[in-house]
Order: C-alpha cells, then structure tokens, then sequence
C-alpha cells in the first residue's frame, strides 16, 4: 500500500518539472517583463532600468532564470502584479480561498448526485426511472456548460429571485452568518457545474452496475440467499466504485476548466475570474501563478484517484 | 439481458463467416439509416449546414457587422429578424454567419487534432513496448495539463493571430483524446494472426499500417471524430464567450451568447442570446445522436439488432 503511494508520488515529480517548464516557457513569450512599466517612466534613465535588469536577475542565462524562478515559486513568491502593484501572492491568496469553496462544493454535489442516479439506472436499467436519468446524462454530456449556467442564472437567479446573482459573501457578516451566506452564494454555481459535471461519472457507474450484476459472483450471492439489497450494497456497488476512482482525477480538471466559466457568469470572486482579468489586462504575473497554481491541482488530482484506486481496488497496487 | 443474448447471436461467428462481410463503412451508414433519431439528426445537421455555408453568399458580412446607431437594441421585427445588438447589427446575420465559423472551426480542429492523435495512437498502439510507453506517459501527461487556460494565454500571446492560428493552438490541446481511443484498439489489433502472418510474409510497418490496420480502425475513427466534431464546437464557442476565439469583429455564436453576460440583455433582450444557444444545443445534441448510432453500429456488442 505505503510502497504504491510512495511510487506514485515520485511519478508526480516529473510531471510538476514538466509543468513548470512549460508555464516558464509561456511566461517568457508573454511580452514586457517587469521593467517595461519603468520604460516609460521619464525618471528612470536607461542605465538604471538596465541596473535594475541585473539586480532581478533578468540578464541571466535562461536555465539560471528558471531555476531562480522555481526556487521563488516554491516559496511561494510569484512576483508583482503589474497593475495591482502588490505580491502576486497576496492577490491571489484570498481568490484561491473562494475557488476552493466552489470547488468543494461542487464536488460534494457532483457525487451526491452520481451515486443514487447511477445507482438507480443501473440497478433497475431499462425502466422508466432509467430512461430518464439517460435521458438527462445524454443532453448533459452535450450541453455547453456556459450555456446551461447561463440558462440556471437567467431562472434562478433573475427569473424567480431564489439565488444571489453574483458575489461570494453578502459584505459586513461575521461568525455564522458570514458563514450561511457563502454557502447561500456558492449553491447555484455549485449546483450548476456539479448538473454538468455529474454526467460522466454517472454513466460509467451505471455501466458498471449493469455488467457486475451480471457476474458469477453476484449469482453465488443471490443463490447463497443474500437479500437483494445487500447484494447491491455489499456486493455490486464496492466494485462498482471502480470506475468512480478512475474518473476522479478527470472530473477535477473539468471542474478547474468549469470554473472559469461558471465564475465568469455568476461574478464569483474565484481564481478564474481572476484570470480572465488579468490576461485581459496583460498583467502577466498573476497569469502565470494561476495558470501553474492551476496545473499543480489538477496533478494532486490525478494522484489523489490513484491513491484511491489503489485502496478500493488492491489489484492495482500489484500491478 | 435480452440485449446481451441478441448481442451474442449477432456476434456469432458462423452469421460473420457467411458470405463476405460489407465493408466497415456501409455497415456504419445502414445502422445510421435505420435508426430513426440518428437519421432526423443527420438530416438536421446535414440542413443547417447548407444554409449556413449557402446562405452567406448573399449576404454581405460587412453589411452585417456595420455598426448602426440608431437601431440599437431593436426587438424582433420584419426589418431585423432577431432584432440587433448593442451596435444595432442584425443578429439573424450574426447567427448564420457566426454558426458558419463555429463549424468551420470546429471541423478544422476535429480534422488537425485527429491527425496528431492518429498518427500517435496508431504508432504507439502499433509498436507497443518503448514506444507506447513514452508516447503514453506524454498522453498522461497533457491530459493533466489546464488546457483551458494554457489555450487562452496562448490566443493572446501569438502575434498576428487569426483563425488558423487559432484552428492551431486549440488542436495542440486536443489531440490525446483520440490518441488513447485508437492507441488501445491498435494494440489489440497488432496482437491478431493478419498482422503477425503479414509481417512474417515480410511487408513493411508503413504497408502494414496504412494498408491492413487502418482499415480496420477506420470505423473507430470515423465514430470519435463525429463524437469530437460536436465537443470542438462546443469549446470553440465556449473561448468566443469568455472572449478569446474569433479575432474582433467576426460573428460567432459563442460571442452573441457573450452578450448575455449583461444582466439587461440576460433579462430582457432574449433575442440576441437564446437563439444562438438553441442553436449550438441543437448542432452538439444532433451530431453527438449520429455519433452515438455510428458508435452503435461499430461496436458489434451495442447493435440494436
């Protein structure tokens, strides 16, 4: 178990050196760096700007560059926003707070949701209750999600007055109440990305119901005299588990992808919004801080489901 | 299960061993013809295209984006079929037009991406050991990436940026995908007697690709490039929304549903938002229903008999 982890952990290593490669790559072809403001400025003589080039270290050879721009980031220092004229990370750090809210919640309700439908659908294929639920993975998996949480904000949010239509926490709210109206602010994003998300996870659980309960083992069950809801229980849904784990890791990174989106259309104050403001501006530190702040979370994504693989599925680890 | 028993005695091998067997395409086309929903869809999205490519040669599209300032906002009328948009232009135009460079887009992508995601697949499926190995691990490893953002940054960081250059950027993301679909099959198919018996009789690798496993990866391709095609669509009009597809000026569906993002336009202006959605619904929900039947179809287990 331990050994599985420990090697799997070491996999990530390079695939976090390959990341920072490429988000470095990328920062260098972003155009100005930080003395490009002070060109402007009729204070700063040439020789100056070119002192402070040097002092930042922005002569250098490029591996030095990158290595003194990795040695930074994993102290978490990723420079100064051009606009804001604060630490990036200081920008940042509040964003990630509200992010990470959204994309728990949206987790939670992800499965929440896929289990009993899966479950369902698989149990009693064929049925009405199935058809629905197909029926509703069918339009979901081709549905745009900016489109379906646009059409959840136009009803819910403008139409009926049910839901806050942007923001993340009514101002001037302490304790429990700071604490309600968050949860009251993330419910429809949530719930919108959650709706889309959702899809994947319950079709593969549902096919994998339909085919374990067709197993030799689950007819031993049956003829050994298991009741029938504990051969769902105990039997058919541990196995059917199998595929959740699998697409784990997918369903983070669509929710990281998602979030931009859903950010964007509810003016929820998360790192994607923060993105998508900051390229608009062309403030390129915060750009490249998200973007590999990002990469790192859907890589701990992937990790996390194969460490949950391993655990409810021991072929794995042998493997 | 009375599916999987009928599943078993289409796949009996006595019923395949009968006369020749059609080749992979026809038998995808008649699973198309007889499925009813597929067929609908496919004569849909068959229709909409025409109109959309057909259409604009009459329309002039500097006609259509020529800001108007005094027919701002202006409601459905007999003048402006959809009514206009902030700059009083005409949105029926916009949305044929803009439904116009959402296909061509996404059938550039689906076309660029297929071919890396081919050319990787088949040689790591075909080679196996090292090759697939590396090649995978590659795959793993895109896959882990936030393609969303690192596609955004890019849109903005290429100079002279236009729409190949765009077709470019989003198929550099979208390849893996398709890489492992065909990767696994091409793996199971290098294990089967023709190949091995072929290779013994001394073809080369390039004649044994291109002439025996293509051919019989062809209804696998044909399936995930249909089921690609309505997810391109779908990205590309995602990046027109957040505002970083179609360089300015040209109409796209995703940025008439950009404008929606005003809560004024959200509420009351219904026209310039809800058509274009419906739209990109309806071309994703029908060419995703051919592409499921192709799936059917190909995959001899899932044939509704």
């Amino acid at each position: 178990m331990w050994k599985f982890i420990v090697r799997r952990i070491i996999i990530m290593f390079p695939q976090l050196v390959l990341l920072s490669m490429i988000v470095f790559i990328l920062a260098q072809l972003m155009p100005g760096d930080v003395t490009s403001s002070l060109a402007m400025d009729p204070n700063v003589s040439p020789e100056q700007q070119e002192q402070i080039r040097e002092d930042l270290g922005l002569n250098e050879p490029w591996h030095t560059q990158y290595l003194n721009w990795v040695g930074s980031v994993v102290q978490g220092d990723f420079g100064h926003s051009f606009t804001h004229s604060v630490p990036v990370s200081d920008l940042i750090w509040h964003r990630m707070v509200n992010s990470i809210w959204l994309g728990v919640a949206a987790l939670i309700f992800v499965y929440m949701l896929a289990l009993p439908l899966g479950l369902i659908s698989g149990r009693w294929n064929d049925t009405i209750a199935d058809r629905l639920i197909t029926g509703y993975t069918y339009i979901g998996f081709a549905a745009p999600l900016f489109i379906f949480a646009l059409v959840m904000l136009f009803i819910f949010g403008f139409q009926l007055g049910w839901f806050p239509t942007g923001g993340s926490v009514d101002p001037g709210l302490t304790g429990w109440d700071f604490f309600t109206s968050k949860v009251y602010h993330l419910l429809l994003p949530a719930l919108s990305l959650a709706l889309i998300g959702t899809v994947t996870t319950v079709q593969y659980l549902r096919s994998e119901v339909i085919e374990t309960k067709q197993k030799e083992f689950i007819s031993t069950a049956r003829a050994k005299g298991v009741p029938e809801p504990k051969v769902y229980t105990n039997h058919i849904f541990r196995n059917s588990l199998l595929p959740i784990a699998a697409v784990f890791g997918y369903e983070v990174t669509t929710l990281i992808g998602g979030s931009i989106f859903v950010e964007q259309i509810f003016s929820y104050p998360g790192m994607g919004q923060l993105f998508l403001e900051s390229i608009q501006v062309r403030d390129f530190p915060v750009v490249t801080a998200i973007v590999m702040l990002f990469g790192v979370a859907a890589i701990l994504g992937a990790l996390l489901s194969d460490i949950i693989m391993s655990i409810v599925d021991p072929r794995i680890r042998i493997k | 299960m009375e599916q999987s028993q009928q599943a078993e005695t289409m796949a009996d091998p006595q019923d395949m061993d009968a006369g020749k067997s059609p080749p992979g395409w026809r038998i995808l086309l008649t699973e198309v013809l007889r499925d009813k929903v597929a067929l609908f869809s496919l004569l849909l999205v068959v229709s909409i295209m025409m109109i959309v490519y057909l259409v604009p040669l009459f329309l002039s599209q500097e006609e259509i984006v020529r800001v108007d300032l005094f027919a701002i906002h202006e409601p459905p009328s007999s003048e402006f079929w959809l009514g206009t948009d902030y700059g009083g232009r005409d949105v029926f135009g916009q949305l044929i037009i803009g439904t116009r460079n959402s296909l061509t887009v996404g059938i550039g992508v689906t076309a660029v991406s297929g071919m890396i995601g081919i050319i990787l697949g088949v040689v790591a499926g075909y080679f196996g050991n090292t090759v697939d190995n590396i090649i995978m691990r590659i795959v793993d490893f895109f896959f882990v990436l936030p393609t969303l953002l690192i596609v955004i940054v890019f849109i903005v960081i290429v100079p002279q940026y236009t729409v190949w250059s765009f077709i470019f950027i989003m198929s550099m993301f979208l390849w893996m995908g398709i890489a492992r679909i065909i990767r696994s099959k091409a793996l199971r198919e290098r294990e089967l007697d023709y190949i091995k018996a072929s290779r013994t009789l001394g073809s080369s690798h390039l004649k044994i690709i291109f002439t025996q496993l293509m051919p019989n990866l062809s209804s696998i391709i044909i399936v995930t490039m249909t089921l690609n095609l309505a997810a391109n669509i779908g990205i590309e009009s995602g990046l027109s929304f957040l505002g970083f597809g179609f360089p300015e000026e040209t109409p796209s569906l995703g940025t008439l549903i950009s404008y929606a993002t005003n809560p004024t336009t959200l509420e009351e202006r219904w026209w310039i938002w809800v058509p274009a959605s419906i739209l990109i619904l309806v071309l994703m929900l029908s060419i995703n229903n051919v592409g499921q039947a192709l799936r059917r179809a190909a995959d001899a287990k899932q044939r509704r008999g």
